[in-house]
């Protein structure tokens, strides 16, 4: 007999037992499901890491001085010459291959005001640079001009929550702020770019001149500085890195490695991506083993039906069919089980997906793989945990099927 | 060689191993059945006929012997061939009727037509609509088996026997499982279908049902002891006039 109508047969006997077929599919709709939200979650939390961390910017290198956590007792008891200076930035820029832009980064806090509002927030005192590094565009007005940062101009770029807190809606372009009461001419909102990966809001943020930042707010005693570096390509990232430890070492004779960390983007974002796939793992493990759990429902059923159905299996027999037709017969009930409920499963678990990342605020990303995966799985299911019932329903003795009571 | 037989057996035995005894079920059988005969298979339980009628359904294998039907040593098919005899050559008709359940009597009668040959849906829905129009339960097909009483259950079965429009029909019991007058009603329709040409093999161990057969074949520990023309044939449609009407199941809808 062909396939197509044992499938009918097949059909129609899953549609005679609804609810012995719906209790069957139960536990692959949940197993699959299960699978489909666990993936989703986690690799949503995979995708929140790496967008963190790519919104740092493109191939970014940060040098970072070591004295950083005692910034002032360090400076006092070692000098400036273990700390980096402009000098350094000139020298990495203009002696080593495969540095696209480089910047020095002054960082300070500072209490921002306009009219009658104020605000604390960070301030930056970079290069022009330091925009194309971190891949910051603007919102409106435009950025600060290398002319500006040559002469000490008292220009400066916002973050869109400095914009928000303090100008109230008003357009801050061309308005006059005043950080620490040193009046700053705005020229442009940058567009926001959301938490960092330390979850830090990098909106909050002022950017000026490090020329004017140095002289006007910090002060030549205070100053503390990184160095931004983005390199010209990922490839290029580990050579780049090690050329800059190299030359700083030579740059700053006598000092340890410990002086300064070097770190890249790359860096970074490895170590946070084996958290996220750590996690991936563990979720879809828990996932599949309810799959497993579904897929042996599946067995116990079929094989309780095989029983339950001797007799209409030796009517069948008696009427011509086949041990083949048998045999297919039921495979293709619990192929079609672990298919239909693997579909709904999928519809499931996509939608608890949605509205887990809508209700508890979770980033979700639902992946082609982890469907086909799902659905490979479920399959595969049907045929493994479908074969053992289907061969021992095959195999009954005519007669005894028949008079079976 | 005669023709018109349809059913030959020559020395069929059939042995059962029941731990270390084996049980001698039938000791060696030699039987002719024409075409167009209506034959009743008679004996006690444990006389054999029911191993016998196993055998010629083709539903078990002889130890030994030879079974002719249609020509063709069936004793000898591999499994998918006696699939294929069971299939287009013999129809059944058994004591408990082996309806599908949740299946309607026009799918049940159209579970033979499901495993032959290539037929369209609607060929088969047409044969099977046929089959019941012939056993009068057309108007019937849509209702499940529960919802039938015993005499019209057994019909639709015996529309499922005939659907395929087999060599021979093989009822087992038929009437076992019903009261008098539906047993009587069964019959009716087993003379009538052998009066349109059927041919008829009945397994009983009622003798009043016997009666309405042409041939009476007694067995007894496994061996034909008798094998005579029935000189009394009861003409159901007439008994039926005699019996009381109970109508009680006709009403079940």
């Amino acid at each position: 007999m062909d396939i197509i109508s044992i499938m009918k047969i097949a059909f129609k006997s899953l549609a005679r037992n609804k609810t012995r077929t719906f209790l069957t599919m139960l536990g692959i709709i949940i197993g699959v499901g299960a699978v489909i939200t666990m993936i989703a979650i986690g690799q949503g939390a995979t995708k929140v890491v790496n967008d963190q961390i790519s919104s740092m910017g493109t191939n970014v290198i940060m040098v970072i001085s070591n004295t950083s956590n005692t910034q002032s007792r360090a400076r006092q008891a070692a000098g400036s010459g273990n700390l980096l200076d402009e000098g350094d930035v000139k020298a990495i820029q203009e002696t080593i291959d495969g540095v696209l832009y480089v910047s020095p980064v002054y960082s300070t806090y500072g209490q921002l005001k306009y009219g009658s509002n104020n605000w604390r927030g960070s301030i930056a005192g970079a290069d022009v640079d330091y925009f194309l590094i971190r891949d910051l565009s603007l919102e409106e007005g435009q950025y600060f001009y290398p002319s500006e940062v040559e002469s000490g101009a008292k220009v400066c770029v916002i973050g869109k929550t400095v914009a928000d807190n303090l100008f109230l809606g008003e357009d801050p372009v061309g308005k006059t702020m005043r950080i620490r009461h040193i009046p700053f001419t705005v020229k442009g909102v940058l567009k926001s770019k959301g938490a960092s990966s330390m979850g830090m809001d990098q909106d909050d943020i002022v950017i000026a001149p490090y020329t004017t930042t140095v002289s006007r707010l910090i002060g030549q005693r205070w100053r503390f500085m990184t160095i931004m570096v983005s390199a010209v390509s990922k490839e290029k990232i580990p050579m780049v890195q090690e050329d800059i430890m190299n030359l700083l070492l030579t740059r700053h004779n006598g000092t340890t490695r410990d002086d300064f960390i070097v770190r890249s983007q790359t860096d970074i974002a490895e170590a946070a991506n084996t958290v996220s796939k750590t996690l991936t793992v563990l979720l879809a493990s828990i996932a599949g083993i309810s799959l497993l759990v579904g897929g042996i429902g599946i067995m116990n059923i079929m094989l309780v039906s095989v029983t339950e159905r001797i007799k209409e299996i030796g009517i069948r027999m008696a009427v011509g069919a086949s041990k083949r037709d048998v045999l297919l017969q039921f495979i293709i009930e619990a192929i079609t089980i672990s298919l239909i409920g693997g579909l709904i499963g999928i519809i499931m678990g996509w939608s608890l997906a949605v509205i887990l990342g809508q209700t508890m605020n979770w980033s979700i990303s639902v992946t082609p793989w982890s469907i086909l995966l799902a659905v490979g799985f479920s399959c595969a299911v049907g045929i493994f945990f479908g074969w053992y019932p289907a061969r021992k329903a095959a195999n009954l003795n005519l007669i005894d099927a028949l008079r079976y009571e | 060689m005669d023709n018109n037989i349809l059913i030959s057996v020559k020395g069929l035995t059939k042995t059962y191993q029941m731990g270390e005894v084996y049980v001698h079920a039938l000791r060696g059988i030699d039987l002719d059945i024409d075409n167009r005969e209506f034959v009743a298979i008679m004996g006690a339980s444990g006389s054999g006929k029911t191993t016998f009628m196993n055998l010629l359904g083709c539903l078990d294998r002889p130890t030994t012997g030879t079974y002719l039907l249609d020509g063709i040593n069936v004793a000898d098919m591999d499994d998918k061939a006696i699939t294929q005899v069971r299939n287009q050559k013999i129809g059944y008709v058994f004591q408990a009727f082996y309806l599908l359940p949740r299946t309607t009597a026009l799918e049940n009668v159209e579970l033979p037509l499901l495993y032959c040959r290539k037929m369209s849906t609607k060929e088969r829905k047409e044969k099977a609509m046929y089959a019941l129009e012939v056993v009068g339960l057309a108007d019937r097909a849509k209702h499940y088996p529960n919802q039938l009483s015993g005499g019209q259950q057994q019909r639709v079965a015996i529309a499922r026997a005939i659907v395929n429009d087999p060599v021979f029909i093989l009822a087992d019991e038929p009437t076992g499982n019903l009261d008098t007058r539906t047993s009587v009603e069964v019959m009716e329709l087993f003379q009538k279908l052998h009066s349109e040409g059927k041919t008829i093999v009945l397994v009983t161990h009622e003798f009043d049902i016997s009666r309405y057969a042409l041939r009476i074949i007694t067995f007894r520990d496994g061996k034909v002891i008798s094998d005579v023309p029935n000189n009394d044939v009861h003409i159901a449609s007439v008994d039926l006039k005699k019996l009381p009407r109970l109508d009680i199941e006709e009403e079940v809808s």
